[in-house]
């Protein structure tokens, strides 16, 4: 049976019992931490977004109801065959491609098998020795320096369905139902060599891959929704030695949060029992979320024999040096190269130009800007990062979906630079076209918050409010400093913010000190 | 003549000239099946709401003066391993029983679109495992020249049911054989063409890299007829090649003269009956009596076939049968606690005895650690028999040999020594190993006067050859004409007359019971008539 049958608890039950090393383990795991260091390799699926499914025509779709896209391939009724989809063949070079794979040029589907009711066919078509791509590589930025992990392969494979239980679980139900829409989407398995040396790269490089693979446009590539998967291997070996511990694979990480946790978790327990003189046993575990524990779920004495043979339904998948030149011109900047040019053609900090360039779609926002507004980059990259981020973030929006056209945010830029509004103003301005997609001339007219920009008007105000508040312009006077900063308050609220605070300030000081 | 004694060609003439109407041909061979399928059995479902439909359907359709297509009116039946849609397809087998496709596969849509009518669907070894139909999940088919023998197998309800009369013509399929060993065991024609002409989809898979859909039919014309409806690429079927389609009827030319015929000497060794060795020898000397050049070729990989092919095919067989495991359709073992227990005893009560054998075998040989000794050898192996070939074919267009060692063998005869019924199939396997186009034909009688098949294989999509031969063969001779006689078919077992030799080639041997034997009309006068 694979791997998904029965949870142990054994580990779980220890781990609560004891100060395991869930809880903050004291002097002692940190030390014995320190002494040790993880060896951690990933293996990543994202369901790629095509159309259709990898071997039929029905759609790939999330979230509709049970078995509504389902078709006699996909439910591997007797008699049916699958025929290769060529989208989802282009997708796996073109991310080959950006992972720096060779690309093979004669690659074969194989069958791997297993039984499990959410399998249809009770085998997988998968790839097994001749994958799409091989030996690529990711740089990935971690602490200040640049991390490169290899890439051992990608391949395609198609997707299982989902099993439902009853009551939740498989050992406390009665029935369980299968939902097979799921049952042969595209998937491209991503396998890391173990090059990732703590939690913290593991999800760094979870991040650029995402990243990429969001780029490229090949899978929205949503761990919520299971468009990508991720299982770790972690093993621990003391510091500087090249001798390479038992690996422990890491099941049911749901999140990046998850496998950062699990796999710092597990570093910790590893360590333990390493310090302790006992040797790691080989075993699959999952992480318990709720618990934040990993438990065990079996142990490896062996290999699984999943009996791989040629899928002789298939003709083998030849792949000529025109195709992949023509996915290649098809490639876009990936996130790294993007970076460094931020940096280069923008004079941004790197870390504006990290968080720019993590999705292709805020990049490309922020580049529109920039060229519309044709000043100073910098200014562009604090209002994406500081206030269109704050309004995504509380609304939920998607850059997508944002209203606020790149152009319309160079115009309200330009309207700051010319005086026509305040920085203040142009916050409110913001979210007024954030909220409802207006350009910002619009927003400012209707709201009547053009600055005054007649001195003559601006002076009767001021007069206005030092006759208001005579015994703080006598403070004023008397050479408490501090006190006109309230006045100016007292202008700018009788002008709804249209006036320019540093105008002000002048006419104040004018008036107070001739006073 | 009877209508259903017509055969495809004929009975589409009469047809089109207006001399039979299609229901009136379609009820005359339902009630053949009538008459005598309680004494063959080689159906397993008999559709006849749907024939009697689909008939009248036709018949108005040629009365609003549409043409008549290739097939129109022609009475067919299919293997119950082919999707038909709305009609029940077993495979023989308990564990489908029940299971009622949603689709058809390509052959049935090519066949109706051809105007052919389907009556039913005929029994089979389970999946397709096995060389006599009596591995059947149901019952035995019988030989209807002697209905105490097996028809052979694993197509024996096809071959039966044109034997008896009881279809125009039918689709097997052929892995190892299952076309034409009884297609030579009921005295029929039955083809297996190259791997990828005919598409596999709605075909259920026994082993995929060595299954392709074959007729079996009266005369070689028929042959011609029907391949030349179900060939062809089909873009739900990956592994069907995308070729020109072919008239394989213009390519039957009666002319042998000058054509170099190989005789592969491994194909003659020991293990062949006697009778079958005189038959076949006769057959060689009518083709070089006709003007063909025999010559002595060699195929040295044969002797490695029947191993090879008893690796690829249960390996193959092991993982396409995986999938009946009672979760989605077919038998579900009742009150099982949990799915792993309902899928282990699903599996246990569903499959029989042969097909579980080669599950397990084909488990075991995909294991870790046996693969590179076993699957991955076979496939070299499969390249060798591949090259053999190749090489004959540079000095001949085609080779011939027997289609099986034996005539039709008696019910259990075999049953309890699985590696003697898998040398049923020595002479065949090779062109499904090699994915090559192979015919077998009547060439006269062997023992108790049971009939022999002589085959053809030609190169790979040279069907036109190995047809060619065939037709001119069949045109020379009139061992096709010779038809088995079911008396009495509804009174219990007692069908059978007294034996009639009919001295063809050679005479029977004499070792059959008294009464068992076959009796068959006179190949002349009715059959023209
Ligand atoms: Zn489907």
């Amino acid at each position: 049976m694979p791997e998904r049958a029965k949870v142990s608890t054994a580990w779980a039950a220890e781990a609560a019992g004891g100060p395991g090393p869930a809880q903050d383990g004291g002097a002692g795991a940190v030390a014995c931490a320190s002494e040790f260091e993880p060896v951690i390799g990933l293996e990543v699926h994202v369901e790629l977004s095509t159309k259709s499914k990898l071997f039929c025509g029905c759609q790939a779709a999330f979230n509709a109801p049970p078995n509504s896209h389902t078709c006699p391939v996909c439910l591997g009724l007797p008699g049916v065959l699958p025929v290769l989809n060529r989208k989802a063949v282009e997708f796996g070079i073109k991310t080959a491609l950006a992972l720096n794979c060779e690309v093979a040029s004669f690659s074969k589907f194989d069958r791997k098998n297993y039984f499990y009711p959410d399998l249809p066919k009770n085998y997988q078509i998968s790839q097994y020795d001749l994958p799409l791509g091989t030996n690529g590589y990711v740089d990935v930025s971690v602490d200040g320096g640049m991390r490169r992990v290899r890439i051992k392969r990608v391949h395609l494979e198609e997707d299982a369905g989902k099993s439902v239980h009853e009551s939740g679980t498989i050992t406390g139900s009665s029935f369980s139902l299968e939902d097979y829409n799921r049952t042969g989407v595209p998937l491209l398995e991503i396998v890391s060599e173990p090059d990732l040396r703590s939690p913290e790269e593991a999800y760094a490089y979870l991040s650029m891959l995402r990243s990429i693979l969001r780029y490229l446009d090949v899978s929205d590539c949503k761990m919520e929704e299971g468009s990508l998967r991720c299982d770790a291997n972690i093993s621990v070996k003391p510091k500087g030695s090249s001798a390479l511990g038992t690996p422990i694979e890491l099941k049911n990480l749901n999140s990046f949060r998850a496998v950062e946790k699990a796999l710092a978790y597990e570093f910790r327990r590893q360590a333990e029992i390493l310090a302790r003189g006992e040797r790691v046993t080989r075993e699959t575990r999952h992480w318990d979320e709720s618990r934040q524990v990993t438990v065990l779920m079996r142990r490896k004495e062996e290999a699984d024999d999943y009996r791989y043979f040629p899928e002789p339904d298939l003709v083998p998948l030849e792949i000529d040096e025109a195709w992949v030149a023509e996915v290649r011109s098809t490639l876009p900047e990936l996130p790294g190269v993007r970076h460094e040019r931020f940096i280069r053609e923008y004079g941004l900090p790197a870390y504006d130009a990290a968080i720019l360039t993590e999705s292709k779609d805020l990049a490309d926002y922020f580049e529109a800007a920039v060229a519309a507004y044709g000043g100073d980059a910098k200014a562009v990259s604090n209002w994406v990062m500081g206030e269109l981020a704050r309004l995504m973030n509380a609304t939920g929006t998607d850059i997508r979906d944002v209203r606020v056209a790149p152009t319309a945010l160079a115009a309200m830029l330009k309207m700051i630079d010319d005086g026509t509004i305040s920085g203040k103003i142009a916050k409110t301005v913001f979210e007024e076209m954030f909220a409802t997609g207006k350009e910002p001339r619009q927003v400012v007219a209707e709201k009547g918050l053009v600055q005054i920009a007649d001195e003559g008007e601006l002076a009767r105000i001021v007069d206005e409010v030092i006759a208001e508040n005579r015994d703080v312009a006598d403070e004023v006077r008397a050479g408490k400093d501090r006190a006109i900063t309230f006045l100016v308050g007292q202008v700018m609220k009788k002008t709804r913010g249209r006036a320019n605070p540093q105008a002000v300030n002048r006419l104040l000081r004018e008036r107070l000190s001739s006073g | 003549m009877r209508l259903y004694e017509l055969t495809a060609h004929e009975l589409k003439e009469k047809i089109e000239r207006r001399e039979v109407g299609v229901e009136q041909a379609v009820r005359a061979l339902l009630d053949r099946i009538a008459e005598v399928d309680e004494a063959v059995r080689a159906y397993v479902t008999v559709a006849r709401e749907q024939a009697l439909a689909k008939a009248r359907a036709a018949d108005e359709r040629l009365a609003r003066g549409e043409p008549a297509r290739p097939l129109e009116g022609v009475p067919v039946a299919i293997k119950d391993n082919m999707c038909t849609r709305g009609v029940e397809t077993t495979c023989s087998s308990k564990i489908l029983k029940g299971f009622v496709p949603p689709y058809d596969a390509t052959v049935v849509e090519l066949l109706e679109r051809a105007g052919a009518i389907i009556v039913g669907k005929t029994n089979m070894d389970e999946f397709a495992m096995g060389s006599s139909t009596e591995n059947s999940g149901f019952f035995p088919t019988r030989n209807p020249w002697d209905l105490g023998r097996v028809p052979g197998g694993s197509s024996g309800g096809s071959a039966a049911a044109v034997a008896s009369d009881e279809a125009v013509a039918a689709l097997g399929s052929d892995t190892g054989g299952s076309v034409r060993q009884p297609a030579a065991l009921c005295g029929v024609v039955g083809l297996k063409p190259t791997y990828g002409l005919v598409s596999r989809y709605g075909l259920v898979a026994f082993a995929s890299s060595l299954d392709q859909i074959g007729p079996i039919t009266k005369d070689v014309r028929d042959g011609a007829l029907v391949l030349g409806v179900i060939a062809g690429h089909d873009p739900r079927d990956s592994t069907s090649v995308p070729r020109k389609r072919c008239d394989y009827l213009k390519g039957l030319v009666p002319d042998v003269r000058g054509m170099r015929i190989g005789v592969p000497k491994e194909y003659f060794g020991e293990g062949m009956a006697p009778g079958v060795r005189a038959a076949v020898g006769a057959a060689l000397k009518t083709l070089q009596d006709m003007g063909a050049i025999l010559a002595d070729v060699s195929l040295p990989h044969s002797e490695y076939a029947l191993a090879t092919y008893y690796i690829v095919a249960p390996a193959e067989a092991s993982s396409n049968l995986a999938r009946y495991d009672g979760v989605r359709y077919g038998y579900r073992a009742p009150g099982c606690p949990d799915s792993v227990t309902m899928m282990t005893q699903t599996r246990s009560e569903g499959f029989g005895a042969e097909v579980k054998r080669r599950i397990m075998l084909g488990t075991y040989t995909l294991s870790a650690g046996y693969y590179e000794a076993y699957y991955l050898k076979a496939l070299k192996v499969r390249t060798l028999i591949t090259r053999d070939f190749d090489r004959a074919f540079e000095k001949c267009d085609c080779l011939v040999s027997p289609t099986s060692p034996t005539v039709a063998f008696r019910f259990g005869e075999k049953m309890d020594d699985p590696l003697a019924m898998y040398l049923s199939d020595i002479y065949t396997v090779t062109a499904n190993l090699a994915g090559i186009p192979a015919v077998s034909i009547p060439c006269g009688f062997g023992e108790d006067g049971m009939p022999v098949g002589l085959q053809i294989l030609g190169k790979h999509y040279d069907e036109a050859t190995v047809l060619r031969v065939a037709y001119a063969f069949e045109q020379a001779t009139d061992f096709h004409k010779a038809k088995p006689v079911l008396r009495d078919a509804g009174a219990g077992g007692a069908a059978m007359g007294g034996a009639a030799a009919r001295g063809a080639a050679a005479s029977g041997d004499g070792s059959g019971e008294a009464g068992g034997g076959p009796t068959r009309k006179a190949a002349g006068g009715e059959a023209d008539a």
